[in-house]
C-alpha cells in the first residue's frame, strides 16, 4: 500500500507492544479529585463553587470571560473540599478544586441527549463545545471552540483528523479508533459541519493497519478519506501532517486556518460527539499508563483530577529501578517530579521507566544529522550555538521559533547535546524580549 | 509539597544509538583493508609509521586535553587515532620516522586544538600535518620506493602521477597499468596506492551512513567529466579518468579526508558544492598545476569554504516562500 509522508523525521522504537492490544478500561474515580483552573492554552478559569458547596458529576466549576479559555467540570459527584495551589503536571502549582468523591457518580441534571445532533447548526456546535470545556487532547490543550472558529477571510475546506499517534508508546487514540470509531467519525462530521469544510481526511500511521481496515469496511456516509500514513516521527505534528496528507505549507508563524485546514485529533472529536449527541462534558479522558517501569500497562479512561498515582497503582505500581515518570509521550513528554500530580485534560500519556546512565556530551562534529532529520527545516546545531552565545537575533532570523521541539534532532544526535533544550531556552530568550518590548 | 522522587530532564526521554566514539570508531574499521594492503605492500616500515603517528597524535592530544582543562574521554572518541592513521596514510613509505612525528604533532596542535578542538576545526587535520611536511620537507616528501612486490629501476622510481607530469608518460604510452592501479602494486603514499582496499572501506562507511555519499560522489563525477573531456579531445596528451580516479589519493581524499564532517558542510546543497568544488580544483591542479596530485589542497582550499557555505546553503524552512 502507498503510504504518504512529511520530509525528514525519525523511526525511533515504538514500543507499542505492551498495551496496543489492552481495551480501554475505566479508572475506579478516586476518594477525592483534585481539578486544576488551568489546564489548557489560554487564560486560566475562574472558580464557580466553593468550599463546602455540593457538586454533581459534569457541574461546571470553573469558567473564564475570555475567548481564548475552557470551562473545567467536576468529574464526580460529592463536596468541594477546598480550593488551593496543587502540583500541577506543567510545572507550578496552580489553584485547583478539590473534590471528595460521594462515589455515587450522580449526573448534572443540565446533562442531556440531543435527538439529532448532526441537524445543529455551527454556532450552537460551537457553544456545546465551548460549554463542555474540549480542548485539543493530543496534548497541546488548545481550546477547541477557538479552532471551529476560522475568521472570516479564510474559508476551511478540509477537516483533518489526526490518527497517527506517532509518539512512541502511547497506543490510547489507537484504542479510541478501534472501539469507538463511530463516535470519532459523528464527531469529526460535527467539526465539519461547524466549520464549512468539504471533507474529513483521517490521517492514520500504517502500523494501525486494524483500524484501517475496520474503517474501510464501515463505509461511512459522510465526505471521508481514510488515509494510510508511514510510521514516521512526527506524523502526527501538526503542520507536518497537513504537508503529509495535502502537500500544502503552512507558513511560517502562521495556523493551518492559513491553509484552509482544521486538524483535530481522534480523541478531541470523539469528545466533541460526546458533548453534543449525550450532553457530556469533558471530564474523563482516554491515556496510556506503560513503560517498562510500570508493572500491568495499560489504557485507560481517567476522570480528570485523578493523581498519577492513582493510575500508577491501578496498573500495579512501579517496577524497582523506575526513576523517571512523564507525562505525554517519550518524545515530546514532560518529565514529572512527583506521582503526585493531577491528570489534566492535555494528559495522553503516564510513562515511567529506569533511565539509562546519563549520557556523554561531546562538542559537536557537524554530522549533519540533526539537520536531516528536522521535519522543519531547520538547522539545530546552529541554533543551539546561536542560542549558547545568546546570539538572539541570528537564531531568529534562522528559524528558532518555528522549531516545534519534536526532539527529532536530540534524537539523532551522536554527541549526546541537549539541543532541544537550547533551542528553548533561546525561543523562551526571544519571547520575554518581545513581551518586555511590547510593555 | 511532596520531594521529587523522579529525574526532571527536559525532552525528549528517548536517544537512539549513534555516538561520537561509534561514528569514529566505524571510520577507523573502514580503514582496516587499506592499512593491511600497506603493511603488505611496504611491510615493516608501514608498521612503524602507523605506530608512530598514531601515538604522537594521542599524545600530543592528551597534552592539550590536559592543559585545557577537557574531559579526558575525549582523548579515546576515536578521533585523534584517526587523523593519526590518515596522515600515516598520505606519507612517502621512505620518510624518516622523526618526520612522521613532526607531522603528527602538528597535525593535533595546528589542526585541532589551536581551533578549539574536535568540532570546532577548520581544516582536516591529518591534511594540515601533510601540508606542513609538504612545505617543510619538500624532498622527503616527493622521494618514493616502490612496493616490496615490485623491485623494478629503483633508481628513478616515480608515482604513476609523477609520471604523467615529469615524464609524459601519456605521450609515450608509459602510463601505469589501470590493473596495478586498483590492486596497489605501485609507488606512492602509504595507504593510498590500493584502490580496492580504500574501495572497501569505503562501502562500509556509506553502509554505515557514517559519511555523506554526496561528497565522493561529487568529487569523483566532476573529476571524471573534467579529466574525460580533456582525454576525448587528446587521448594521447592526456590520460583517462579511469587513470586519474585510481591513480594518487583521489579515493582517499574523497572518501575518508573530504567527507570528515567536522570540516565538511551540514547542508545537502552545501556538501554538492564542496564537493564540485574539491573535484574541479583536483582536475585544474593535476592537469595545469605544478605538482603532480591536487588532492590535498583541493580539499584544504575547500575547507575555507565551509562555514560560508553553512551560512548561505541552510534548508528551506517548512513553510517558507524561498530560502535566502
Amino acid at each position: 500500500m502507498k503510504t504518504k509522508t512529511f520530509h525528514n523525521g525519525i523511526h525511533p522504537q515504538e514500543l507499542k507492544e505492551a498495551t496496543s492490544n489492552k481495551s480501554l478500561q475505566p479508572l475506579p474515580a478516586p476518594e477525592k479529585v483534585i481539578i486544576p483552573l488551568h489546564q489548557h492554552f489560554g487564560s486560566p478559569a475562574e472558580p464557580l463553587v466553593k468550599k463546602g458547596d455540593e457538586v454533581l458529576m459534569g457541574q461546571k466549576i470553573g469558567e473564564s470571560k475570555s475567548f481564548f479559555s475552557a470551562c473545567v467540570h467536576a468529574s464526580v459527584s460529592g463536596k468541594v473540599i477546598k480550593i488551593e495551589n496543587y502540583n500541577h503536571p506543567l510545572g507550578n502549582p496552580v489553584p485547583a478544586v478539590i473534590i471528595s468523591n460521594d462515589g455515587e457518580d450522580r449526573i448534572f441534571p443540565d446533562i442531556k441527549e440531543h435527538k439529532d445532533p448532526l441537524s445543529l447548526n455551527p454556532e450552537k456546535i460551537r457553544q456545546i463545545v465551548k460549554d463542555a470545556g474540549i480542548v485539543g487532547l493530543g496534548g497541546a490543550a488548545f481550546p477547541t471552540a477557538v479552532k471551529l472558529s476560522p475568521p472570516k477571510d479564510k474559508p476551511i475546506d478540509t477537516i483533518i483528523i489526526n490518527g497517527c499517534e506517532c509518539e512512541p508508546v502511547l497506543t490510547a487514540d489507537h484504542r479510541l479508533m478501534l472501539e469507538y470509531p463511530d463516535d470519532i467519525i459523528k464527531g469529526a462530521e460535527l467539526v465539519r459541519i461547524a466549520t464549512g469544510a468539504e471533507k474529513i481526511i483521517l490521517g492514520i500511521e500504517n502500523n494501525k493497519q486494524d483500524v484501517y481496515k475496520l474503517l474501510q469496511k464501515k463505509n461511512y456516509a459522510f465526505p471521508l478519506e481514510i488515509s494510510l500514513l508511514k510510521t514516521k516521527y512526527p506524523q502526527g505534528a501538526e503542520k507536518n501532517l497537513i504537508s503529509a496528507l495535502l502537500k500544502r505549507a503552512v507558513p511560517r508563524g502562521g495556523l493551518p486556518f492559513d491553509v484552509g485546514v482544521v486538524v483535530q485529533n481522534v480523541g478531541t472529536v470523539k469528545a466533541i460527539w460526546d458533548a453534543v449527541a449525550a450532553g457530556k462534558p469533558l471530564y474523563e479522558r482516554a491515556l496510556t499508563v506503560s513503560g517498562a517501569g510500570i508493572t500491568s500497562p495499560k489504557n485507560l479512561i481517567v476522570r480528570i483530577g485523578s493523581l498519577f498515582q492513582n493510575a500508577i497503582d491501578y496498573c500495579g505500581g512501579l517496577q524497582d529501578g523506575a526513576n523517571i515518570l512523564v507525562m505525554g509521550g517519550p518524545m515530546m513528554g514532560l518529565a514529572q517530579g512527583t506521582a503526585d500530580v493531577p491528570v489534566i485534560k492535555g494528559t495522553s500519556g503516564i510513562l515511567a521507566w529506569a533511565e539509562p546512565e546519563q549520557i556523554t556530551e561531546y562538542n559537536c562534529i557537524s554530522c549533519g544529522r540533526c539537520v536531516s532529520y528536522c521535519p522543519m527545516g531547520l538547522v539545530p546545531t546552529q541554533l543551539m550555538k546561536y542560542s549558547k552565545l545568546g546570539y538572539l537575533s541570528e537564531a531568529e532570523s534562522r528559524g528558532i521559533m518555528d522549531c516545534v521541539e519534536c526532539g527529532s534532532c536530540q534524537y539523532s544526535c551522536p554527541a549526546g547535546i541537549p539541543l532541544v533544550h537550547w533551542l528553548r531556552v533561546g525561543k523562551h530568550k526571544i519571547t520575554d524580549l518581545k513581551r518586555k518590548k511590547s510593555a | 509539597m511532596t520531594n521529587n522522587r523522579f529525574i526532571l530532564k527536559s525532552s525528549p526521554h528517548f536517544k537512539g544509538k549513534d555516538s561520537v566514539p561509534k561514528i569514529m570508531y566505524a571510520v577507523i574499521v573502514s580503514l582496516i583493508p587499506a592499512i593491511a594492503a600497506s603493511f603488505y605492500f611496504f611491510r615493516m616500515r608501514a608498521l612503524l609509521i602507523y605506530l608512530l603517528s598514531v601515538s604522537a597524535c594521542l599524545i600530543t592530544e592528551a597534552v592539550f586535553l590536559k592543559a585545557r582543562k577537557k574531559p579526558m574521554h575525549s582523548l579515546w572518541d576515536g578521533s585523534a587515532i584517526i587523523t593519526g592513521l590518515l596522515l600515516a596514510m598520505t606519507l612517502p613509505p621512505s620518510l624518516s620516522l622523526e618526520i612522521v612525528v613532526i607531522g603528527a604533532v602538528v597535525s593535533i596542535t595546528l589542526g585541532k586544538h589551536v581551533f578549539g578542538g574536535l568540532g570546532d576545526n577548520i581544516f582536516n587535520p591529518a591534511l594540515v600535518g601533510r601540508a606542513f611536511l609538504q612545505v617543510a620537507f619538500p624532498v622527503a616528501m616527493t622521494t618514493w620506493i616502490p612496493p616490496v612486490t615490485n623491485q623494478i629501476n629503483t633508481a628513478t622510481y616515480a608515482t604513476p602521477l609523477g609520471n604523467l607530469k615529469f615524464q609524459t608518460a601519456a605521450i609515450q604510452g608509459a602510463l601505469t597499468p589501470l590493473k596495478d592501479l586498483f590492486w596497489g602494486n605501485i609507488g606512492g603514499c602509504l595507504g593510498e596506492t590500493s584502490a580496492v582496499a580504500l574501495l572497501l572501506g569505503a562501502a562500509f562507511l556509506l553502509y554505515k551512513r557514517a559519511i555523506d555519499w554526496r561528497i565522493p560522489v561529487g568529487i569523483i563525477s566532476i573529476l571524471t567529466v573534467f579529466t574525460g573531456i580533456f582525454w576525448l579531445t587528446g587521448p594521447d596528451k592526456y590520460a583517462s579518468p579511469a587513470f586519474h580516479l585510481l591513480a594518487g589519493g583521489l579515493i582517499i581524499g574523497a572518501f575518508f579526508m573530504a567527507t570528515d564532517m567536522v570540516t565538511s558542510p551540514i547542508s545537502p546543497l552545501g556538501a554538492w558544492i564542496y564537493a564540485l568544488g574539491i573535484g574541479l580544483l583536483i582536475g585544474i591542479i593535476r592537469l595545469f598545476g605544478g605538482f603532480p596530485e591536487g588532492v590535498m589542497f583541493s580539499i584544504l582550499l575547500m575547507n575555507t569554504f565551509v562555514p560560508l557555505l553553512n551560512r548561505y546553503t541552510r534548508p528551506r524552512i517548512l513553510g517558507e516562500r524561498s530560502a535566502p
